[in-house]
């Protein structure tokens, strides 16, 4: 049975204020919701407070909800206390007009490749990273292909019928 | 043993032509560019291994130097970032060779019609034999060695030389 961090919920509230939003426990992993401004201060606080201790990063990455106007972009961060093995998950929405965040990697230099996978398939620009460019799509692509506006299949295919493949 | 090409035999001597001989040479020595991205990759290797050994089709020496090969085969997806580097190791091959490319992924972008995947090497590259599959099977991928031996065999010798393979060239923008 993994440990939630529920209980820790009423110590993070105290310690981040008014920068969380919300927090919610799916599947044995507690959610926390914060504000795009303060989420690198909440990571860190979420990291250096001796009590809580998320001092691994697991992952980073982005999501894209077109109809959530206003907050359409959004940062989700996994992080994981090794010692009592309690997982935690920061989300942060923001408009896709303003796609700007504070970089993680001030805090977890893995941060690095991951914020630029996030940047390279959704458009968001982490401030103050040391190498914001794309990772693993072609440099001319010319668009960020996660975001749900943006066509999945090549449309240079001359070969196909578009009748019996929907596109 | 093969069949001899057409010539005058004698005692001690066998005259052909040239276009028949180096045909045959180079039909029965197609040493391989194993441009192995995804799992037809693996199939080649099971191709190139003990089972359905490539080598008795002499096709003994896959080397991974593109100066050194006659025959690209390209196995695998292959992205759109990746396709520069099949350009310029085509380029880099001497002449005579041939392109194989294996698998539905090198053929036509195979199930993957998608934003990152090149839709067929041959919108960069000139190729010669297609096999489909996903994967082939190692028979499959031996046939297709055959009929690039097929094609290697019947070439006329100045071919490479020709205007009509200059054109095929700049078609794909290598001049």
């Amino acid at each position: 049975m993994t440990q939630t961090a529920t209980e820790l919920v009423p110590h993070i509230q105290s310690l981040l204020g008014n920068d969380l939003l919300d927090a919610y426990l799916s599947y044995d992993m507690t959610t926390l919701v914060v504000k795009s401004n303060a989420v690198i201060n909440a990571l860190k606080t979420l990291k250096e407070d001796e009590k809580l201790d998320f001092h691994f990063m697991t992952d980073l990455c982005g999501v894209h909800y077109p109809t959530n106007k206003g907050l359409e972009l959004g940062v989700v961060y996994h992080l994981h206390n090794f010692k009592t093995n309690i997982r935690i998950r920061i989300e942060t929405f923001f408009s896709e007009l303003d796609p700007r965040l504070e970089t993680a990697t001030t805090l977890w230099p893995a941060a690095n490749w991951m914020e630029r996978e996030t940047y390279d398939f959704y458009g968001i620009i982490f401030e103050g990273h040391p190498d914001l460019r794309r990772i693993l799509n072609m440099d001319d692509l010319g668009m960020f292909p996660m975001l749900k506006y943006n066509p999945l299949e090549d449309q240079t295919r001359t070969d196909k019928n578009d009748k019996m493949f929907g596109r | 043993m093969g069949q001899a090409p057409e010539g005058i035999q004698g005692s001690g001597f066998f005259a052909t032509s040239f276009e028949k001989v180096i045909a045959l040479a180079r039909s029965n020595s197609l040493w391989p560019l194993p441009f192995a991205t995804s799992c037809c990759g693996i199939e080649f290797m099971a191709t190139m291994a003990s089972t359905y050994d490539i080598a008795r089709f002499g096709s003994e020496r896959p080397s991974f130097s593109p100066r050194q090969a006659d025959m690209l085969m390209v196995m695998g997806t292959i992205a759109k970032k990746m396709a520069p580097v099949v350009r310029q190791v085509y380029e880099q091959m001497a002449e005579p060779k041939w392109v194989m490319a294996v698998g539905a992924c090198a053929s036509s972008g195979g199930i993957f019609d998608t934003y990152s995947v090149l839709q067929g090497i041959d919108k960069i590259v000139p190729v010669d034999v297609y096999v489909p599959g996903c994967p082939p099977r190692p028979e499959q991928i031996i046939d297709g060695l055959m009929r690039v031996q097929h094609l290697a065999k019947n070439e006329p010798l100045k071919y490479r030389d020709s205007d009509e393979y200059k054109k095929l060239l700049s078609g794909y923008g290598f001049d």
